[in-house]
């Protein structure tokens, strides 16, 4: 099973790189660019099967160690 | 007294705090692997700067789960002191040892210079040495280093005096102009809440003695070793 996971910044959250990359668009002639946010995906494979036990796996993946769950909230899809 | 320095893979100061602990103040210093499970005879232990494991995923976040961060665990609940440097500083965040949580600089810009702090408290065993109020220069080299934390976390170390240092101007104000890469409340030093784990994003190690034109950083140092004579039981 493969699991896809996005991490990104919560709301509210200062997003220097988003401004960064917001203005740079601006600057390219996109101006009606807004809200741009920066955030990360991460593929991985799963031995488990069950696709109840692999969300919790994930889940917990999630919460030790791929998240900083102060600043950052996570989704994840699981296929096949 | 002998002080323990983690290594791991990419820390780059270790050998500083090494060199300053050892020929700068005189203490014995043990460098311990990362995969060491043990923190045991030692006094104190410094979490040097660095880029552990390349920064990846977020600064700190893989070190945390070293072997040797569940003796550190151990190490700072018995009341042992620990002082993290830079990343070292974000390696205790994101083991959970200092609360909050550093963000990428408001500039974006990796900064490296010179830059003042206030010693908002001189009643710690990391600042002994120094005057409350005091303003130290002290260099930092980070790209993350904008503390944040939740407003309830924030209150709760304002009020219990957790704020060690804060970035200020050569005349010890507080403005948002003197701090240099965004942090929250100007935080350039946090402890815990017992008072023994503090981490520090300036580098004290590099301005620790007369031939590098400012010594600063040795009141903090120094101050860490007298700290330990005090904290340290009467037997031992």
């Amino acid at each position: 099973m493969k699991a896809k996971i996005h991490v990104t910044l919560k709301q509210g959250i200062l997003d220097p790189q988003g401004k960064a990359i917001e203005h740079a668009l601006e600057s390219l002639g996109f101006a009606k660019t807004g809200h741009v946010r920066v955030g990360k995906y991460i593929e991985l494979d799963l031995a488990e099967e069950d696709k109840a036990k692999a969300a919790l796996e994930v889940k917990s993946m999630c919460e030790k160690l791929l998240a900083n769950t102060i600043i950052e909230d996570y989704r994840y899809d699981l296929q096949g | 007294m002998n002080i323990g320095v983690l290594v791991f893979p990419g820390s780059n100061c270790d050998h500083d705090c090494e060199h300053v602990f050892k020929d700068v103040l005189g203490q014995d210093v043990t460098m311990v692997w990362h995969k060491e499970h043990s923190l045991s005879g030692l006094d104190a232990v410094v979490v040097p700067g660095g880029f552990s494991y390349g920064d990846y995923l977020r600064t700190g976040a893989i070190a945390r789960f070293s072997p040797v961060m569940n003796a550190l665990q151990s190490f700072s609940a018995a009341g042992g002191l620990v002082l993290g440097i830079c990343n070292g500083f974000q390696i205790l965040l994101e083991a959970g040892l200092l609360p909050g949580v550093m963000l990428r600089n408001a500039s974006l810009h990796f900064i490296c210079k010179d830059v003042c702090i206030k010693v908002e408290s001189a009643a710690t065993p990391f600042t002994g040495g120094c005057r409350s109020g005091q303003v130290l220069r002290i260099p930092i080299a980070h790209a993350d280093g904008n503390y944040y934390t939740d407003p309830v976390t924030l209150a709760s170390i304002q009020a219990n005096a957790q704020v060690v240092f804060r970035y200020c101007t050569p005349d010890g104000r507080v403005t948002p102009d003197a701090n240099p890469n965004g942090s929250l409340d100007n935080i350039a030093g946090i402890r815990n809440a017992q008072g023994n784990v503090l981490g520090m994003m300036p580098h004290p190690e590099r301005c620790a003695e007369s031939i590098l034109g400012n010594e600063d950083g040795r009141l903090i140092l120094a101050s860490m070793v007298e700290g330990i004579r005090k904290t340290k039981p009467a037997h031992v």
